[in-house]
Formats: structure tokens, C-alpha cells, sequence
């Protein structure tokens, strides 16, 4: 259905009277919590606006930092800071600027913005957002509290090793980055799911993918980005924590590891990171630019491929981080042509912007100029992009002052001043009052010449020889000059982000119901009517511009004449729709507020954090307890399935999905792309260190005879026919034979990793003797996070079953399982294959 | 530091000045599209109607956003794989120096019958091709010297190289570019371009041992030296003192630096960094030795001082 039926769009909009009681039923549902109780909230409203919060804070501790920085390089040889102060500094600088500010607020922003932008109530798993957020909230302030104790990481964000081993930084500070960021690069993927199957299956009903506004494609975009991306680093930072706590020698040259081996890893995930957050800022240009000129974006189709090679372009430059590292000439140009050619696909954005704004009338409103000002910017930050890829400009400039300033140009460029923006311009949205036009031209007058004070001399005396990172400098006459200057507009910019904070002071009214609405007279979804619960009811999109195109679209909503005028069901509820095409396909039912979300994501932060401090006891508590709220949650989950429901217009969908229709399926096959890639990443670190160490690897009479890998092999697959069997068993009365098969599959699986890592001990094979020992059971340990959590889902498969709450119809649970199972015995004949197999070819 | 050279937009050798001309064409080049890019936006806000539909067409994204690119991309992508080419090749001429990063100083070995070994400073002939072998003892270092061409990581485990040639005579100087902890800020050193002749003689002088000790007051700080344990970590070849974990001391008084580059070697800064290295150069791996008196410290700074 490209266009919806005449007789669909008759229908529309609903002219009868709505009954009595439709619209109090409605905000019953949805009314939110009380008081303090506000925290037990899940709407996606009530979290966005807490998460937007939390990582504009991050912003300004780590922009607190950054001053502190620059005061201390004001003058040469100061003494303001100690090296260690300062080492720590810079490393929390950009570990807080990355990992607890760039993506955690454009996925927040994603996570208040998407529903009304879509149509939709809330997004499809309002408790995993609220999860995502709190787990992020407590392990975010307990990792910047570090600093205060004096035991914040000093190694860099990049975290090389051999520096960030346990030889060359005892202490605590190294262990706190990689649990900790390890723990939020999770919530960062919990949130990714959810922005995925919230864009693909909550759409409101005609709001094709063609029609989607283009903030929305760029989430899309982000979160699978998130899901290829962040896999690589948590696979880097469980290598490093290993070899740190247990000396498994990944990266020990003397042991048959390699340094490089992290640089590949980080990078993989590092460079695409930088398109994760440029990605989502660039959509909202892409909102605000068609309303600021008032007339739809030109070249739509042209920027959503660009977008689209644009992830793809990312994961293939990562080497372009390692030119100076000796690399062959032949890899170089080659990283170095991607590197150029992931320009091209921003060429095509900037230009389409810019025949945006030629085709209407710019209004020069506060948005507008935060989005000129980005785009002065980030082209020039593209452009010395583009001299970094050249091989040999880069082996001057790289790890220099210019590099600082070129990365700093595209990312505060690329997404500060469009974030800035969007504040500006999705206020409204959110609060009672726009916010002030004359602070918010202040504020962008200062930040842009604030920032182009502070980072364009830069470039200079980087050219000039200063290195990154260092803590002082000599007295050489432009050195000081230059750096003298990059610190006072360090503070210029301040001053703006400090007149942004006095606007927010003075007109941010935080309103859930009854914003001030749609003061700029956009074109998309969010500028309706809109309450705590999205809009009153769902509108049929027929236009990628809904409100321009369809006149009155927001009245009638507002008065109800759309889908789902009210709630069927007494509960909360969104309208889930196919992912193309957007045709109505049920009616989910959506969880309330409550307490297991935070709860989990407190004892899940205090697992990580006790785990650091080395209270393993303690830890493990937090652990199970962390545990126990999240199986609270998941009880309540997959609700019984109704009868049909009527959403209005004789439009009757069914109240629960199963297989590959549910919203559920769709988030357990992300879960599954990211576990592949996590696994992929450790394929290419065992041929990686292969390559650089082959003499560690044992001859073919040294590995544990073949029948052991071919009994593990045979247990594994016996597993997975266990379950496809019990699958069958689903629909008899026989749970006696269900639960047998699953309970008996558990072992069998146990069984098969138990045999495997019995045959590399039997063998004298030794996890901390070589890179090949560790590589081995590394192996077996990925295998293990995978088993612990199918031991934990089988048994609440069985206790659903015992309960009465798993049948052949209601049978969500089931298939999640079903799904995690064979990929879990996949990747174990796989790493079998690997691990015992390419040894004897080798 | 008068005098010395550390810019990229100053070279001093073939290798950076490739670069140097590669860094103009590339700002001139970023120039014209940024000045470009802010005309279109110029026009698209403020331009005459004709010229705002115009530009308000797809075609606009395809011409300026897709084919400028594609064109001036792939001419740039040629030059850089060109010069890129055109520095790693390598030839058979060259002198060999090893240098190792070590935290947080530089290990040098000159290639030769007797290798001889120095820190934190390089002297090479004008116009001689040198091939810097390049290692780590701990952690990554990065061997860079602007003025004479692009860095390269020591990494430990690997050996990587990197070859400059000074056209002029000069001091050079160079940094450790990846970070290192610690006092990475302070891991400078430099490279002295000398005449052929004089490098020559200069060489002659390095690679043999040290002056014996001549007054009572010189012996008498050896003897101090080696019973404080100075020769577990430092060497004076031709001496009992043979440690090989700090920097070789055989030739101390014939540099021009003491601990950091920065530092200038006098006598006083030599009693300095014995006494108070950890404020002078935070971190650095020698403890401070404050067990001697005033006297045997002046006789200690007096040995030292006399090793040319």
C-alpha cells in the first residue's frame, strides 16, 4: 500500500462524537507518578527529559574540565595542575564527552522526540529506556566521582595498552573505565534496540519509511550503527580487564599478544562513533532547516542514501587512527581512499541543506543560526578531515594540536551547534514557554566566536610541533601566544553555555501535557496536540510533511477523529505497525510505571562498580539482586493475549503478536546482531594475533585429541534439538515432557562448554601462559555469558509454564528463547571449529 | 631553545618538505571549497530570486555535493598515495640509528663496528640519509621531528622505521608524540645536523669510552658514584658502571641537556636533577638522591661534568 485506500482515507477524519468517558479513561491510564514517586516513571516523555538532563550535566562537568585544562595551559610551565591531575583530566575529558555525553544525549534526544515524531504513545519497551537511562544516571556519576578520589583513570579515553595494563597503571583507575564504560556502552545498546524496533514498528499508521521524518532515519541509522559498533569495545575492554585482573596476555608482546591488536578494536568501534553522533544531529538539521525556510527538505531520497552509505563508509576507515603505526603502504592508501570517500556522502547533505534554505525564505530565528553556524564549521572540520586521510599530511599532524582542533571542529560543529539548536527549537515541544530569543542569540553569538577563538589557533600550533596530551610546554614564543588565545576563547564559549543555562533557568517550563506547541509552525507529528500520552489520537500520515500537507490534522487528532481516540484496553497502549509500510498490525499493550527498572539498573550499576573496588562478595549480591528485578519485570511482561481490538475507523487488530510479527522478535534479532558482532570481533582477534604470533600457537600433536571438540559438538546440536522438540511438546497438555526437554537441553549445553574447556586443561593448555591460551578460553568464557543467560531464560520459560502463562498462543517468551538458543549453539560449533579446527591448518 | 626548529611549516629535509608543500596545496584547497560553501549559503539566504531557485534544485546537491567532490577527492587521493609511496621507499645509502622510547626518555645506538650508545640527542650528517630503527622498552612512544618529517609509534613487540635527512646544519627538535603517562609532556629531545667532517670527529670521540677521571676532586666523585649504585642503572663505558636501565652517561658532558631536553647541562642543573628530579621532571623513574653533602655532591657533579 503506497498510498492507503479511498476508502481508508474516507474514513478519515472520524466525524462522529466521541463518547463520554473516552478521553478521562485515557489519561488514567497514563496519568504519571506522583511527587518524587516521579522516578519510578517509564514514560518516554518523563525519561527523556530526565536523560537529556543527566547527559546536558555530563556536558558541563566535562566542559568544567576542559577549562581546567586550558587554564593550565595558558601560560608554559605552569604548574596550576600536576601531571597526574592533568593526566587524569584529559583522560575523563573525553571519556565523559564521549561516553557520557555525545551518545547518551542523541539517544536521549531520540528517546523523548521519536514517539510524537512517529505518532506512537511511547516506544515499544518504555521499562528498558527507563533501565537504559538509570543504569547510565548511577554508573555515569559514580564513574565521575572517581575524580574526586583521586582514582580516575590516566590512560587516555583511547585507553592504549601496554600503558593502561596492569604493569604500567596499577591502580584502580583503568579498572574503573573499562567496567564502568563497558557497563554504559551496554545501556547505550539497550536504548539502541529500542530506538530500532520503536522507528521500524511504531509508526503511525501510513507513515511509510519514505515518509518518515528524517530524524528518524538518522536514529534508525544510529542505533544499528550502535549495534555493529559498540560489540567491538566491549569485546576490547573484557580483554583488557581479563588480562589486567587474570594476565590473560592479549596484548603482551612477550606473551604472543599485541598492542595493535587494541587499536584495531577501539577503532572499529571508535571511528563509526564519531558518525553515531554525527548521524542524529545531522537529522535534526535536517528537521529544522525545511521549517526554518518553511518549505519541505529538497533532496530527501538524495540524503537518506547519503546517511545509509554514510554507517557503512564508517566501519571500513578505522586504520585512518593508525598511520603512523607502520602499517604497509598498500593498507594505507587504501584507509585512506574510504577516509575521503566518507566525505562525499556529507557533500551531499551540506548541499541539500543549502538548496533547502534557497528554495524557501530562512528565518534568522535562534535554531537557524545555531544550524549556519554548524555549517560553517563542520565544512571546516570535513575539510582538514579530509587533509588528516591524506597518509603523509597525517603522519606530520597526527597526535598534534591541529588533530585536536580538527576533531573538535567536527564534533562540537558537527553536533554540539546542531544540539544547541534543537534545544531551541524542540523547547516548545516540551515546555510551557519557548525559550528566549534574545539569551538564545547571545548565547550562540558566544559560543560560535567563543569556539573559533579557542580551536582555530589550534590547527597553528599544532603545525607548530605541539603534541596532544601533554600537560605543559616550553617556553617557545608562539606556542604560548597561541595557546594564550585557544584559552581565552575557551572561556568565551563558556560564557555562552552559561547564558544557555540562564535562559533554561528562566523560561524552561517542563510541561508533559499542554506545551507551548507549535511556535515555529513545523511540519511533523511532534507539533500537534500533544500530552504525556503522544497525541489524542493517531493520525493517518498520507505525506511526508503531515501538518503542511494535511490541514487540520492536529485539530482532529486532537479531538480524537483518528486511531486510537482512547485506551481498548483500560491500559496504556501503541499502535504497533508494519515496518515498511506502516499498516496497523496490532495493538500492543505497554507496561506502567514501577519500580524494577531503576532497581536493576541501581544493583546492576552496583554489581560493576563493587566488582572494581574488588568486593566480590558484595558484588555478587548486588548481582542477584540486580537479577531478581529485572525477572520482577519480565514477569509482568507479555501480557495474556484479548480479543481483537477496534482502533477506530472499523479498523480491528489483533492484542498480541507472536514469531517474526512481534515487536519482541524484532528486539531479540538485534540482540543477536550485536552478540554476532561481538563474537565476530573476537574471530578477528584470534587470526589477528595469529598473524602477529603464530609461533604460539601449538603444532597439531599438541591440541587436545579431535573426539573432544566432536562430543562438545554433539552435545551442542542434541541441545538445540531438545528445544525444537520442545517447541512441539508447546501446544499438548504435556508440560511434564516441555519442561523435561528444556531442563535436559540446559545440561546438554552446560555439558558441551564444560567438555570443551576440560579438553584445553587436559591438554596443559593455560589461559595465562600465551595469546593462544587466552584466545582459547576466551573462547569458552563468550560461550558462557551466552549459557548463563539461557539458563536464567529456560527457567523462566519453565516457571511461565508452570504458571499457566505459556501456551501455543502465548508463547513470546518461548520464541525469544528458541531464538537465543540456536544462535547460542551456532556460535559454539563455530568457536569448536575455530579453536580446534585452525590449529591442525595452520 | 633559541634556535632550534620544531614546525612542520619549517622544514629542513626532503621528507618534510614534500609534506610542507602537500600541507599548502591542501590549505588552498580547503580555502576555495570553504569560501565556496559560505558563498552558496550567502546566495541561498540572500541571493536574487533566479539565483535562489536555481541553487534550490537537486541538481545543486548533485553538481557541488557529489561530482566536486568525486573529482577534487580522487585528484588529492592520487597525490597523497603518490607521496606516500615516494617516503616509504628506501635505498641502500642510509646510515642506521636505533632509537628506543623508553619512559620517559630516548635510547640512542649508533650503528657501527662499536655501537655506541647516547640519549636524548641525535647527531647526524648534513645531507646524509639516516633510517631510524625504532622500538619501545614499555609502553608506545612516537618518534617526531617537524622540521625533518612525519612521526612514526615505537611499538613494543615490533620495530618500525622511519627515514629523515637534514639538508642544513641545525638543531632540530623533536617530542614524543603518543602519550605515555607520566611526564610524557617532558620526553623531548634533539637532533644536532653537524658537517660531514665534524660529525666525524665528533664520532670518533663518542664511540669510544670516557676520559678517565684526571683531578682528586673527579675521583673522588667516581668513587662516590659508584658506591651511591649510580652504575646499576647508568653506564660510563670504560668503567666499572655498566646498568643499562637509565641513559648511557659515558659522553654526559659532551650533551647539551640534563634529564629533559629542556634542561640545559650545567653543572647546577646536573646537582638539580640528582637532588630533586621528581620536582624537576615529575615521575621520572630515579629517585632523588639526597645523601650526599654538599661536598660530595659538588665532586659527583665535578665526575659527571668531566665526561666528554
Amino acid at each position: 500500500m503506497s498510498e492507503p485506500s479511498q476508502a481508508r482515507l474516507a474514513g478519515h477524519p472520524n466525524r462522529l462524537p466521541r463518547p463520554k468517558g473516552e478521553l478521562e479513561a485515557l489519561e488514567a491510564a497514563w496519568e504519571r507518578p506522583k511527587g518524587w514517586r516521579i522516578v519510578t516513571a517509564v514514560n518516554n516523555t518523563v525519561v527523556g527529559y530526565f536523560y537529556v538532563g543527566t547527559a546536558v550535566l555530563f556536558f558541563l562537568l566535562a566542559g568544567i574540565l576542559a577549562l581546567l585544562m586550558r587554564l593550565q595551559l595558558a601560560v608554559p610551565s605552569n604548574t596550576f595542575l600536576s601531571p597526574e591531575t592533568y593526566n587524569q583530566i584529559f583522560t575523563m575529558h573525553g571519556t565523559v564527552m564521549m561516553f557520557l555525553f555525545a551518545v547518551p544525549v542523541v539517544e536521549a534526544m531520540g528517546i523523548l522526540l521519536l514517539p510524537q515524531m512517529l505518532g506512537a504513545r511511547d516506544l515499544p519497551f518504555p521499562r528498558l529506556s527507563a533501565f537504559a537511562f538509570w543504569a547510565y544516571f548511577v554508573g555515569g556519576l559514580i564513574f565521575f566521582g572517581t575524580l574526586f578520589y583521586d582514582v580516575a583513570p590516566s590512560g587516555g579515553w583511547f585507553m592504549y595498552p601496554p600503558l593502561t595494563g596492569a604493569q604500567y597503571s596499577p591502580g584502580l583507575g583503568a579498572d574503573f573505565w573499562l567496567l564502568g564504560i563497558g557497563f554504559i556502552e551496554i545501556s547505550a545498546i539497550a536504548g539502541a534496540i529500542e530506538l530500532i524496533v520503536g522507528v521500524l514498528r511504531t509508526r503511525a499508521p501510513g507513515m511509510t519509511l519514505d515518509r518518515m521524518p528524517m530524524f528518524a532515519w538518522t536514529m534508525l541509522i544510529f542505533a544499528a550503527m550502535i549495534a555493529f559498533a559498540f560489540p567491538a569495545v566491549i569485546l576490547a575492554t573484557m580483554l583488557l580487564e581479563l588480562e589486567r585482573a587474570f594476565g590473560w596476555p592479549f596484548f603482551m608482546p612477550q606473551k604472543g599478544g599485541d598492542a595493535l591488536l587494541w587499536q584495531h578494536l577501539f577503532w572499529f568501534f571508535g571511528h563509526p562513533e564519531v558518525y553515531i553522533i554525527f548521524l542524529p544531529a545531522a537529522g535534526m538539521v535536517s528537521m529544522i532547516v525545511p521549517t526554518m525556510a518553511r518549505t519541505p527538505l529538497v533532496g530527501y531520497r538524495m540524503i537518506v542514501v547519503a546517511l545509509i552509505a554514510t554507517g557503512f563508509f564508517s566501519f571500513g576507515l578505522w586504520v585512518h587512527h593508525m598511520f603512523t603505526t607502520g602499517i604497509p603502504a598498500l593498507s594505507l592508501s587504501f584507509f585512506s581512499a574510504a577516509s575521503m570517500a566518507v566525505a562525499i556522502p556529507s557533500g551531499i547533505q551540506v548541499f541539500a541543506w543549502i538548496a533547502t534554505i534557497a528554495a524557501g525564505r530562512m528565518q534568522l530565528a535562534t535554531p537557524s543560526l545555531f544550524v549556519l553556524g554548524f555549517l560553517f564549521i563542520f565544512t571546516l572540520g570535513g575539510l582538514t578531515g579530509v587533509m588528516v586521510a591524506m597518509v603523509p599530511f597525517d603522519w606530520q599532524v597526527h597526535d598534534t594540536y591541529f588533530v585536536v582542533a580538527h576533531f573538535h571542529y567536527v564534533l562540537v560543529g558537527g553536533m554540539v551547534f546542531p544540539l544547541f539548536g534543537a534545544f531551541y527549537y524542540w523547547a516548545p515541544a516540551f515546555s510551557r514557554r519557548p525559550l528566549s530569543e534574545r539569551l538564545g542569540k547571545v548565547t550562540f553569538a558566544l559560543m560560535f566566536v567563543g569556539f573559533n577563538v579557542a580551536f582555530f589557533p589550534m590547527h597553528i600550533s599544532g603545525l607548530m610541533g605541539m603534541p596532544r596530551r601533554v600537560y605543559t610546554y616550553p617556553a617557545v614564543a608562539e606556542w604560548g601566544v597561541l595557546n594564550m588565545i585557544s584559552t581565552v576563547g575557551a572561556f568565551l564559549f563558556a560564557t555562552g553555555v552559561l547564558v544557555f543555562l540562564l535562559d533554561l533557568v528562566r523560561n524552561l517550563r517542563p510541561a508533559l501535557s499542554d506545551p507551548a506547541g507549535d511556535v515555529w509552525k513545523g511540519a511533523s507529528l511532534e507539533w500537534m496536540h500533544n500530552h504525556v500520552y503522544g497525541p489524542r489520537s493517531v493520525p493517518l500520515v498520507t505525506s511526508r510533511d503531515p501538518l503542511w500537507d494535511q490541514p487540520g490534522l492536529s485539530e482532529q487528532s486532537k479531538e480524537g477523529r483518528h486511531y486510537l481516540p482512547g485506551t481498548v484496553t483500560g491500559q496504556r497502549e501503541t499502535i504497533i505497525t508494519s515496518p515498511i509500510e506502516a499498516v496497523p498490525e496490532a495493538l500492543q499493550r505497554l507496561p506502567g510505571d514501577g519500580w524494577p527498572p531503576l532497581l536493576g539498573a541501581v544493583f546492576t550499576a552496583g554489581f560493576f562498580m563493587l566488582l572494581t573496588v574488588k568486593y566480590v562478595m558484595l558484588a555478587f549480591v548486588s548481582g542477584a539482586l540486580a537479577l531478581l528485578m529485572i525477572l520482577v519485570w519480565m514477569w509482568s511482561s507479555d501480557p495474556a493475549p484479548l480479543p481483537r481490538a477496534e482502533i477506530g475507523h472499523g479498523i480491528k487488530v489483533s492484542t498480541y503478536l507472536s514469531g517474526p510479527r512481534s515487536h519482541s522478535w524484532w528486539a531479540m534479532v538485534v540482540l543477536l546482531v550485536v552478540a554476532g558482532s561481538l563474537y565476530l570481533s573476537f574471530v578477528f582477534s584470534y587470526l589477528f594475533l595469529w598473524t602477529v604470533s603464530p609461533q604460539v600457537w601449538p603444532k597439531p600433536g599438541q591440541m587436545p585429541p579431535s573426539w573432544w571438540p566432536i562430543l562438545a559438538a554433539t552435545l551442542l546440536a542434541a541441545s538445540s534439538g531438545l528445544i525444537l522438540l520442545a517447541g512441539r511438546f508447546l501446544p499438548s497438555r504435556n508440560g511434564v515432557a516441555f519442561i523435561g526437554a528444556i531442563a535436559v537441553a540446559v545440561l546438554l549445553l552446560g555439558g558441551s562448554l564444560g567438555a570443551d574447556v576440560l579438553s584445553h586443561w587436559r591438554a596443559g593448555l593455560r589461559p595465562d601462559a600465551d595469546a593462544h591460551g587466552a584466545l582459547a578460553y576466551m573462547a569458552s568464557f563468550l560461550q558462557f555469558q551466552l549459557v548463563l543467560t539461557l539458563v536464567v531464560m529456560a527457567g523462566f520459560a519453565i516457571a511461565r509454564s508452570l504458571a499457566g502463562m505459556l501456551n501455543l498462543r502465548r508463547r513470546v517468551v518461548f520464541d525469544n528463547l528458541v531464538l537465543l538458543w540456536h544462535y547460542t549453539v551456532a556460535q559454539g560449533l563455530f568457536g569448536l571449529l575455530l579453536v580446534h579446527g585452525f590449529p591442525r591448518i595452520a | 631553545m633559541s634556535g632550534t626548529l620544531q614546525s612542520v611549516l619549517a622544514p629542513h629535509g626532503p621528507q618534510a618538505g614534500q609534506i610542507a608543500t602537500l600541507a599548502w596545496v591542501l590549505f588552498a584547497f580547503g580555502a576555495v571549497i570553504l569560501a565556496l560553501v559560505i558563498a552558496t549559503i550567502w546566495l541561498a539566504i540572500r541571493g536574487t530570486p533566479h539565483i535562489r531557485e536555481a541553487l534550490a534544485r537537486e541538481r545543486t546537491i548533485m553538481v557541488f555535493g557529489l561530482a566536486l567532490p568525486v573529482v577534487t577527492l580522487t585528484i588529492l587521493l592520487f597525490c597523497g598515495v603518490w607521496l606516500t609511496r615516494a617516503q616509504t621507499g628506501h635505498t641502500d645509502d642510509a646510515m642506521r640509528i636505533e632509537v628506543t622510547g623508553e619512559q620517559w626518555w630516548w635510547r640512542v645506538v649508533y650503528d657501527g663496528p662499536t655501537p655506541a650508545t647516547s640519549a636524548n640527542e641525535i647527531r647526524i650528517p648534513v645531507g646524509q640519509p639516516v633510517d631510524f630503527t625504532l622500538k619501545a622498552a614499555d609502553v608506545i612512544h612516537s618518534f617526531w621531528v617537524p622540521s625533518l618529517g612525519g612521526k612514526v609509534d615505537m611499538l613494543p613487540g615490533r620495530i618500525t622505521r622511519l627515514r629523515l635527512t637534514a639538508e642544513r646544519a641545525g638543531v632540530y627538535r623533536g617530542q614524543c608524540a603518543e602519550y605515555c603517562g607520566g611526564p610524557h609532556a617532558l620526553m623531548g629531545f634533539n637532533v644536532i645536523a653537524m658537517p660531514r667532517d665534524e660529525y666525524e670527529a665528533w664520532f670518533v670521540r663518542e664511540a669510544g669510552p670516557s676520559a678517565a677521571a684526571s683531578t682528586d676532586v673527579e675521583r673522588r666523585g667516581q668513587s662516590l658514584f659508584m658506591a651511591a649504585g649510580c652504575g646499576t642503572c647508568h653506564a660510563v663505558r670504560g668503567t666499572g658502571a655498566a646498568g643499562a636501565i637509565g641513559p648511557d652517561l659515558t659522553h654526559l658532558a659532551a650533551r647539551g641537556s640534563v634529564g629533559i631536553d629542556t634542561l640545559p647541562l650545567t653543572a647546577d642543573n646536573v646537582a638539580r636533577f640528582i637532588r630533586d628530579g621528581q620536582h624537576l621532571k615529575p615521575g621520572n623513574r630515579m629517585p632523588e638522591f639526597r645523601i650526599f653533602s654538599p661536598a660530595e655532591q659538588t665532586a659527583l657533579v665535578s665526575y659527571l661534568m668531566s665526561l666528554r
